[in-house]
């Protein structure tokens, strides 16, 4: 059973009345960004985008569709996985020191205008990061009870693959709503996930949706299917990641890398860190802290000696082959959900659906 | 015995050692931890060496401050650069790629009365450092980490990584993506907090190059987005213009 919302103005409010703080996409810096929405009318109405490798840039639309716009500079990860968070202190006593573990009051999120790909992408941090025996208990309380309502998507980017990694462009499941919405008319159809979904949905104004208006909604979500910008198949990815790690390309990448790092922490899946230990003037009081880390960090493999990986080539190859092959390994799928934020946000463009693809010619040139 | 603490100045604006200064909060418990026993800029009492920690500030660039950097070393168990210009030799180091008698010739009224060195060098090109501090200035907070780590007894926490993580960690929109601004961000060394991109501003690269930088691939970038060779050797050319000329436009093997 399908319903009609005109707007999303009444479900905002409705999210804030029940105790949530409201995400969703707003225009900041000349970007759609994810922050706290006050009110529905923060969003990008009549925004949209134009991406390509290396390049972002907001555009005006014919039309006031919210959510007309694909992935932006931060997926939802910063807001359940932070770049930064304390983890415990230190206090030395009369004879060691006692330590406080840090517990944070986390915050009631409803994230608004989740994309298929993104909400893929919050399921494979909660198998890697909550999935077995190593928890990360700041994920695990900020990730409980977010409320999620998807935007099913009928605006894919240039950038955009979704369909290849199959997690879009519409999502069946893993939300508590899930809108699909006709661009400029106001209207959105809404399916429903869970109970909580329907709770929330019987707070606010809505109607059953007609037999017509529910094919549409349906089928502009399919013809968005027809429009992705990329592609990278993924049959054979595994063993292409497996059998490639020889090849030149990976020289021919390292010539254009910045090793900034970017690409992974644009990456909804990424998921790396480390932890640093600091301690004040006194010597009194210490601080245990972990923050994102990268694969590109010469830091990131020092071991005993240094580096394990100097090399761009090397932390490259690492960081691709893991994502797409022995990810598959470690947590039983692929780690790349096509958002395309690798490649839109890589300062010089490095489209990894293109080295995938060089690696492929490359392979079966020597196979042949 | 509080460990002694000593501050020198070479060729600098003074800029870095009022960063000690601009501590604020911690200067009193810093006046606590250890004996400030050399530092010029805050008080003419001086208590003599050795000393624990010397912060160097500052280049060499006279003949006589490549002689005294010497005694500085002698009489200090550690011995700390702050900033580009001890690090790396400061935007004075422009010098190093012109004729330096010419300039002296046409800066001053009496050039028979100034003596000095036809390049600004680091420190570290006289004597050993046992660690560099970056930045243009230094980042208060990276200094009271050196401090507070020699204090303990632990090594230094302070990243190598360019820009672009502490740019992606505090959130900001890419300057270079979302607006096509220049920014040397992805082969800068963090520190600064990434203050000029959360301002929308490119990264001017006062921390100098980050670990294995490849300034070859961004300038190929700053090219299709039409800066022609001189403006991009303007770029680097600045707080940190030895360090930056000193890497290879080839990729880092």
């Amino acid at each position: 059973m399908a319903w009609i919302l005109d707007g999303v103005a009444g479900l905002h409010a409705a999210l804030v009345e029940a105790g949530y703080t409201v995400i969703g996409p707003t225009v900041r810096d000349r970007a759609i960004v994810l922050a706290e929405l006050e009110s529905a009318d923060d969003l990008p109405y009549g925004w949209g985008v134009t991406l390509e490798p290396g390049g972002y840039r907001i555009r005006r639309r014919a039309d006031s569709a919210a959510f007309a716009h694909s992935a932006g500079p931060q997926s939802w990860k910063p807001f359940l996985h932070r770049p930064r968070a304390k983890l415990w202190d230190a206090r030395r006593t009369d004879d060691g020191f006692e330590v406080a573990e840090t517990r944070e009051e986390a915050p009631r999120y409803a994230f608004l205008g989740v994309r298929p790909c993104d909400l893929r992408a919050i399921g494979i941090l909660d198998r890697v990061l909550t999935g077995d025996r190593y928890r990360d208990d700041a994920y695990a309380a900020r990730r409980d009870g977010v409320f999620i309502i998807v935007v099913n998507c009928t605006e894919p980017g240039e950038t955009c693959f979704c369909v290849s990694m199959g997690t879009g462009p519409g999502a069946d499941s893993g939300y508590d709503l899930a809108l699909t919405e006709f661009a400029g008319e106001g209207r959105f159809l809404v399916d429903v996930g869970t109970e909580a979904g329907a709770d929330l949905l019987a707070r606010i104004e809505h109607r059953p949706a007609d037999p017509v208006t529910e094919t549409r909604a349906r089928a502009e979500v399919d013809a968005a299917a027809g429009r992705m910008g990329r592609e990278m198949p993924a049959e054979g990815l595994r063993e292409l990641m497996a059998g490639s790690l020889e090849a030149a390309r990976w020289d021919d990448v390292a010539g254009r890398c910045l090793t900034c790092g970017n690409c992974t922490m644009v990456c909804p899946t990424c998921f790396c860190t480390t932890v640093e230990d600091v301690t004040d003037l006194t010597g009194e009081h210490a601080e245990r802290w972990q923050r994102w880390d990268s694969c590109f960090d010469l830091d990131f493999s020092h071991l005993q000696g240094g580096s394990v990986r100097t090399s761009t080539k090397s932390r490259y190859r690492q960081w691709l082959t893991h994502k797409l092959g022995t990810w598959h390994d470690q947590f039983g799928s692929s780690g790349c959900v096509g958002c395309g934020r690798c490649i839109v946000w890589c300062p010089v463009g490095i489209d990894l659906t293109e080295e995938v693809a060089a690696l492929r010619r490359e392979g079966e040139k020597s196979d042949g | 015995m509080a460990p002694k603490l000593a501050v020198w100045k070479f060729a600098s604006c003074d800029g870095c050692q009022l960063t000690l200064l601009d501590c604020e909060d911690e200067l009193l418990t810093l006046a606590g931890e250890v004996e400030i026993a050399h530092f010029l800029e805050a008080s003419s009492a001086v208590t003599e060496g050795p000393y624990d920690v010397s912060l160097v500030e500052g280049s060499i660039s006279t003949p006589a401050d490549a002689e005294r950097i010497k005694e500085v070393r002698r009489i200090s168990r550690r011995l700390v650069t702050i900033g580009a210009c001890a690090t790396a030799g400061g935007i004075q180091a422009l010098r190093n790629f012109a004729d330096v008698e010419e300039y002296r010739s046409v800066v001053y009224a009496r050039p028979e009365y100034v003596a000095t060195l036809a390049e600004s060098t680091p420190i570290s090109a006289h004597v050993p450092v046992d660690f560099e501090l970056r930045g243009c200035p230094i980042d208060r907070g990276q200094l009271l980490e050196v401090l507070s780590a020699y204090l303990a007894g632990r090594r230094p926490g302070i990243p190598n990584h360019p820009v672009c993580f502490e740019c992606k960690m505090r959130g900001n929109v890419c300057v270079m993506v979302a607006h096509g601004t220049p920014c040397l961000g992805p082969v800068t060394h963090t520190g600064c907090g990434a203050i000029c991109p959360a301002y929308g501003r490119g990264c001017y690269g006062c921390f100098g190059p980050s670990a294995r930088p490849n300034t070859g691939s961004l300038k190929t970038w700053l090219g299709d987005i039409g800066l022609a060779r001189p403006e991009m050797d303007r770029m680097f050319a600045t707080f940190n213009v030895t360090a930056f000329t000193e890497v290879p436009d080839d990729p880092p093997a």
